[in-house]
């Protein structure tokens, strides 16, 4: 427990001195969400139906850029190296990084999304349901990201690379959280979705960190 | 017993097992799938609905059978290389994700060509055609990584683990887009089940599936031979083959 609290403090300091990790993938969220009425046209009808699916789009692409800095980092400066030769569980450090990493990226995408849900003309059905959608779901996008990030570590364009091996495993994600949303617009009961979408998060907390932390061992072997 | 297994891990041994046995399952690859070929396109009565061009099930639905069960071969091939280190495992995922894009290529494709005379529109966002296209973008991940990475041995291994990832995910996916689509199916038509087939439509199509089977064998095969070849020419048994 000492060990996972610990990484995740250090994460998160690391994080914090380097806010532009943080901030980037924020500002992309909001500048690829707003690109969206650019394109598509000001009316309150045409954004109402398309909201869900974009806000959940902008979500999966801006994971995308954030998870790409997850290990590079300690990878680059041999951090990683010494992580996994000590005797902590490599898992156990894993996780650490993903809560930390989750705390700066997805916590705080889900705590902006009512404002983009207004931007889209959800109703507050919407809106509370968006938010709860992406409560459940950023976690389990950062933890499948994660395995992405772990195998293209140490390759030199593994940031597209990254998007081809991840966004398959996200649509299940996708799928979910749009129909929650728009089940919650309706004005129907969404609690079947959330439960789903909570099993999908317990399936991927178990399973995506052993994953990850014997990709990382693969992609340190290189 | 196990040892003939096990004899079969050294490429030395499999190339020459695999050099006796081909011949004769190419052949009846071929026989299997011209039988089918032309019983599908000449012999089959033509569906009540779709007239004639129901005859392009017969490459429709075995490849998109094949394209499947080449996923989870593939991935079952990676599985024995993470725990075994069997370096014939590593050889089989590196052959098998070409054939298996091929064929899940010609399984979109196929589907498309039915769906234009049938639906009359090239695509749909059918669960299957969409799930189908997304098993096309874990076999493309797939050789992607392989040709990304540089070191031969740990290329190897993450590409086994990308396919083990993606073999767990697949039924949720599968599930997940077949959800999707019926809670987005246009009421304009039904087309997701297939009524129960006599038997003159599903026994060439049965003949079909087996030659599919047994063509993505051989074409497999053919490769991990190759890939032998490529692998250990520095050892004498491929310089006195090539003599």
């Amino acid at each position: 427990m000492n060990i996972l609290l610990a990484t995740i403090r250090r994460d998160l300091l690391l994080h914090v001195r380097r806010p532009a990790d943080i901030v980037n993938p924020l500002v992309f969220f909001l500048i690829v969400i707003s690109l969206f009425p650019l394109g598509i046209g000001p009316s309150a009808g045409t954004l109402n139906v398309i909201a869900a699916g974009v806000i959940w789009v902008a979500v999966l692409l801006a994971t995308l850029l954030s998870i790409d800095v997850m290990f590079k980092s300690d990878y680059e400066d041999g951090t990683l190296e010494q992580i996994v030769l000590s005797k902590q569980p490599l898992i156990l450090i894993v996780m650490g990084k993903l809560i930390a990493q989750w705390l700066v990226s997805g916590l705080l995408m889900t705590l902006m999304s009512p404002l983009f849900a207004l931007m889209f003309f959800l109703n507050s059905d919407g809106i509370l349901a968006i938010a709860m959608a992406l409560l459940l779901g950023t976690p389990t996008m950062t933890l499948l990201g994660s395995i992405g990030a772990a195998l293209t570590l140490g390759l030199k364009n593994g940031g597209v690379l990254i998007a081809i091996l991840v966004l398959p495993l996200y649509i299940p994600v996708l799928i979910l959280g749009t129909a929650m949303v728009d089940s919650a617009v309706g004005g129907n009961s969404y609690t079947g979705h959330m439960l789903w979408l909570g099993a999908l998060l317990l399936v991927t907390t178990g399973l995506a960190p052993i994953a990850t932390q014997a990709s990382i061992r693969i992609s340190l072997s290189q | 017993m196990w040892n003939w297994f096990h004899r079969l891990g050294s490429p030395k041994t499999f190339y020459a097992i695999s050099g006796s046995l081909l011949p004769y399952f190419c052949v009846l690859a071929g026989i299997l799938l011209v039988t089918g070929i032309v019983w599908a396109l000449g012999f089959v009565p033509p569906d009540y609905q779709q007239g004639h061009s129901v005859r392009i099930m017969y490459i429709h639905v075995p490849s998109a059978i094949l394209a499947q069960s080449s996923y989870m071969m593939m991935a079952a091939a990676g599985l024995v290389y993470l725990v075994w280190r069997i370096k014939l495992a590593d050889v089989a995922v590196q052959c098998a994700a070409p054939i298996g894009t091929g064929l899940t290529f010609l399984a979109l494709i196929t589907g498309s060509i039915w769906g234009k005379p049938t639906w009359g529109t090239w695509w749909v966002w059918d669960a299957r055609l969409t799930s189908t296209l997304v098993l096309f973008f874990l076999f493309v991940g797939v050789m992607a990584l392989r040709s990304a990475m540089t070191g031969k041995a740990s290329a190897g291994r993450a590409t086994a683990m990308l396919a083990l990832v993606g073999v767990v995910n697949l039924p949720i996916i599968k599930y997940s887009v077949d959800w999707w689509f019926t809670l987005h199916q246009p009421s304009s038509f039904s087309l997701t089940e297939k009524p129960s087939m006599p038997p003159e439509m599903w026994m060439p199509l049965l003949v079909m599936v087996l030659g599919f089977y047994l063509f993505f064998f051989c074409v497999w095969m053919l490769r991990i031979r190759t890939e032998i070849l490529n692998r250990e020419y520095r050892s004498q048994w491929v310089q006195e083959l090539v003599q």
